[in-house]
This record gives C-alpha cells, sequence and structure tokens, in this order.
C-alpha cells in the first residue's frame, strides 16, 4: 500500500509526519535539529530514502544534514559555500553597494537522476551544487555573473534564492528564482543564465517593468508540461507557456493576489492553488479566514476551498515553501502556517484537516509519494 | 603538548555528539585559533559553527570567555592565560544573548564573573 512522507521544516526543528495512503492517521516524529531553524527539507526522487536538510542558526551558521533513511537518522555533510572567485557587490535596501555575503541555504532541490546529486539556493544569491551527496558545493557562478547581478536587491526577507525547478525532459533546463531580483533560466546546465522576466510588472520598482528586480515568491510547474510556469508574486498570480520568456497575469478574480505559496495538482496540469494573503504590509489571510484558492483553468477563475480551514480569528501565514502536493489518487495538497499547524487535503483541496496544530512555525512544507 | 578543556554550547553539543566539556591537546601556543583548530579537527561537524569557514572570524553572536575575562575581541592567535593552557579552567564559548538551552550552562557564580545579570543569557528564544 502506498504511503506518504511529510517533511516539515520549521522555525524550531524538523519533523517527519508520515501516512498510508489513506492519510486519516498520522504519526509524527522530530523534532530534529531541536532549536535550529529548518529552512528545507526534501528527498531524493531517485531514491526516497535520502533526505537532505538545511538547518542553520544565527548563532551557529549554516549545516547541512542528509538521511539514508527516510529521515530516522541524519549525519552533518558539508557546509562550506563560497562564491567562485571575487565574489563583488550587489545592491543594498538604500540602493548602495554591498558584497556578496553567504548567510544560509533556503532552499534544496535533490537532482532527478542521481541521489548523490543536489542543488542549494543561497542567501546572498547565488546557486550552489554538490555532486556527492552534500559534502562539497560548488558555485554555478553563471548565473550571479551573467551580467545583472550587482543590480539585485534583497527582498524584506534576504536576498535568497528560494526555488529552484529542474526540467525532468531537459537535463540543461533549470529555472530559479530570487527575491528581489526575479525570475532566470538556464538551457545548458547552469553555465549560463538570463532574466526571464518579461511580462512581470511590479509598480513598488522604479521602473515596474526592468528585466530585473520583481521579488518573485514561487514558481510552481507539472512535471508533465516544463514549459509551462505558474508564479506567485508578491503582487499577481502570474503564468508562462513559453518556459519563461513571457507571462501573464492570470490572479484573475482572486480576492487579493498577494502571496507566497503556489502548487500544481499531480495530475491535473491546469489545476493550481495558491493561499491569498491581505497585502505586503499584512501577512495574514483577508478578514482572518484562511482559505486556499483553486484554480482548474491555469488561473483566471479561482474558487476558495475553506472546508475545515479555519474561517475566523486566523493570522497566519503561509511561506512559499510550504505547500506541496502528493502524487496519490486522489491528488493530496499539504500547506503549513507560521501557526505551526499542517493541514492536508486528501481530495485535491475540497477538505482540509489539520495533522498537526502546534509546531513551531512552519518554513516548508515537502511530500514524498511511497511506494 | 597541552591538553586544553573546552565547554560548549548546548547546541554545539548536539551537533558534535560531545560532552559539555571537551578536552583537547593543543600543539604549540594555545591560542583560541590553536584551540578551535584541534575542535574542528576531532569535531569535523563543528567547522563554520564558531568561526567562519572563510574569514575564520568568529561568529556574531558568539563569545569566548576564560578566567572570568572576555576574551572574545583579543586576536585570535593571541595566547590564552596559562590556567587555560595547563587545563586548570576551560575556555567558554558561549551564544550571546539567548542561547536556547533549557537550564544555565554553567553555574550563576561564573554568569556572575562573566557579567551576565540574571537567566536572560540562557533564556528559551
Amino acid at each position: 500500500m502506498s504511503k506518504v512522507r511529510v517533511l516539515v521544516g520549521t522555525k524550531k526543528g524538523a519533523f517527519v509526519l508520515t501516512a498510508d495512503g489513506k492519510r486519516d492517521k498520522w504519526e509524527v516524529t522530530g523534532p530534529h535539529f531541536a532549536g535550529w531553524e529548518i529552512y528545507h527539507v526534501k528527498g531524493s526522487p531517485v531514491n526516497p530514502e535520502r533526505i537532505y536538510a538545511s538547518q542553520t542558526s544565527g548563532w551557529f551558521g549554516q549545516v547541512m544534514q542528509r538521511s539514508n533513511d527516510g529521515g530516522k537518522t541524519w549525519e552533518p555533510v558539508g557546509n562550506k559555500f563560497a562564491y567562485e572567485g571575487e565574489a563583488g557587490t550587489h545592491q543594498w535596501y538604500d540602493g548602495t553597494a554591498h558584497p556578496w555575503e553567504f548567510k544560509r541555504v533556503w532552499h534544496l532541490e535533490p537532482s532527478l537522476t542521481d541521489a548523490e546529486e543536489v542543488y542549494a539556493g543561497i542567501e546572498d544569491a547565488a546557486l550552489f551544487k554538490s555532486t556527492d551527496g552534500g559534502q562539497n558545493w560548488a558555485e554555478l557562478s553563471g548565473l550571479r555573473k551573467h551580467g545583472t547581478g550587482p543590480h539585485w536587491q534583497p527582498g524584506a526577507g534576504g536576498m535568497c534564492l528560494h526555488t529552484v525547478i529542474l526540467d525532468p525532459k531537459d537535463a540543461g533546463r533549470i529555472y530559479i528564482a530570487i527575491s528581489a531580483a526575479g525570475a532566470f533560466r538556464t538551457d545548458d546546465g547552469g553555465a549560463t543564465w538570463k532574466p526571464i522576466n518579461k511580462g512581470l510588472h511590479s509598480q513598488y520598482i522604479p521602473d515596474p517593468n526592468a528585466e530585473v528586480g520583481h521579488c518573485v515568491h514561487h514558481i510552481a510547474m507539472h512535471k508533465s508540461r516544463p514549459g509551462v510556469l505558474f508564479m506567485q508574486k508578491h503582487w499577481d498570480v502570474m503564468r508562462s507557456d513559453d518556459a519563461g520568456d513571457s507571462w501573464t497575469e492570470v490572479s484573475g478574480n482572486l480576492p487579493t493576489d498577494f502571496g507566497f505559496a503556489i502548487d500544481v495538482h499531480a495530475h491535473e496540469p491546469e489545476t493550481i492553488y495558491v493561499v491569498p494573503i491581505k497585502s505586503d504590509g499584512e501577512h495574514f489571510p483577508l478578514e482572518g479566514a484562511l482559505k486556499v484558492y483553486r484554480s482548474k483553468t491555469g488561473g483566471n477563475e479561482w474558487e476558495p476551498m475553506t472546508k475545515g480551514l479555519p474561517q475566523k480569528d486566523c493570522y497566519v501565514n503561509v511561506l512559499r515553501d510550504a505547500m506541496a502536493v502528493d502524487s496519490l489518487d486522489k491528488c493530496g495538497i499539504y500547506f503549513g502556517t507560521t501557526g505551526g499547524q499542517v493541514y492536508a487535503s486528501v481530495d485535491a483541496g475540497e477538505n482540509w484537516n489539520p495533522i498537526v496544530r502546534d509546531l513551531p512555525a512552519v518554513l516548508s512544507v515537502e511530500v514524498q509519494t511511497l511506494a | 603538548m597541552s591538553c586544553v578543556r573546552v565547554e560548549l554550547p548546548q547546541h554545539l553539543r548536539t551537533l558534535s555528539g560531545a560532552g559539555r566539556e571537551v578536552t583537547l591537546e593543543v600543539a604549540g601556543v594555545v591560542s583560541v585559533k590553536t584551540v578551535l583548530d584541534a575542535l574542528e579537527a576531532r569535531y569535523p561537524m563543528l567547522k563554520g559553527t564558531v568561526r567562519d569557514q572563510g574569514t575564520q572570524q568568529r561568529r556574531a553572536f558568539l563569545r569566548f570567555f576564560a578566567c572570568e575575562e572576555d576574551l572574545s575581541h583579543e586576536p585570535m592567535d593571541a595566547a590564552l592565560p596559562e590556567s587555560v593552557a595547563q587545563g586548570n579552567e576551560p575556555l567558554l564559548i558561549i551564544g550571546a544573548i539567548a542561547g536556547g538551552t533549557a537550564r544555565p550552562a554553567i553555574r550563576a557564580s561564573r554568569r556572575r564573573r562573566a557579567g551576565v545579570r540574571g537567566r536572560s543569557r540562557w533564556s528559551r528564544r
């Protein structure tokens, strides 16, 4: 029987939530790395028992962990992230030049073909890769040095590379996103990169249609259509049908198009999910009612999914990496909140139940569907 | 060869699997640098957690204490007090302000000597 494993990173440790295919009874283990911020935990699609975790602390810096037994036990691996060559400068909040400085790993993306390969998106924004299971890390510096890097600025959460998407049909193609620089694509495995922000419009930057400078919050893709991308920007939900070469807004009837998380149904490539958040100044749901919005038309037409979610006095946020889907039939949708709840819907969003209610603030949620 | 005692903050004990206090053999001049070299050689998972792997500078929210002195701003290669080099007193590595440990990591008297008031340094976040 199928099994589901939910990997949760929180402000104070990692948790592993497991259930059988019914997804109605959950076992919770953790906290792993208690007291540390766990920005992201993600398993290898090649070997699901191999899991990588980013463990970080304002006091003790960055530690990288990996597991070879599905998250039961862990071992620290390499944590040296050295920018290649001269680090150079990017723009600081006030527009002055500021040296690139490593702060933490935001996102881990295990390779689709090799369990020993894994990418790391870091702050200050850069993409690193390990080919030895996380022991050693090398920068794919073509991204940072392609030309626009000196113009990148941090978003409120820092200048983080938070999204890494590997194209399952083209080994050379990778998409990444940076707050607040925008989205970028390589077609040659990371040697060369180009901004893919045409069509994005951000009123809060000097040139709203600039090549870079957009605060992209997250991007999602369905593996059957790697050229179709869905984006939750700072404001605006966007889609691209040409691998990011151009974007159109699909916010449609959303009550607010600010938000962080976005994901795609495992079996329906035009069914997408977002969690609208009131505004950039008020990071909680509109009117205290937590609603997932689903579009079955790839955007523009949205419906609120509320059954089982708190519809009053709810003032949590759902962060960019805190939503994921399983690949069971029916598709399970999961998201975690800054209030410590992890909600699951085992019917594609129609009904929701909390798996856990009282974890530390959730930073990330990933799901593994196990045979 | 000197036998140097080092007290670790709780999170680094957990990460390394070491106890509160570790004893390290240090060759040559006993300084923060040579002690950390020995610590990282024994416990490689601690690389980068006390000092930056690139600059080799102390991480901003950690402090070094020994013999009732705050040595955090001394040069990393300055000789530590003789009583540390002889193993009579430990070198303390302490997380600043809020250390995340459930109970005081060192005795109250030592906290007073270190100039720490109340429990705030050890209180949970």
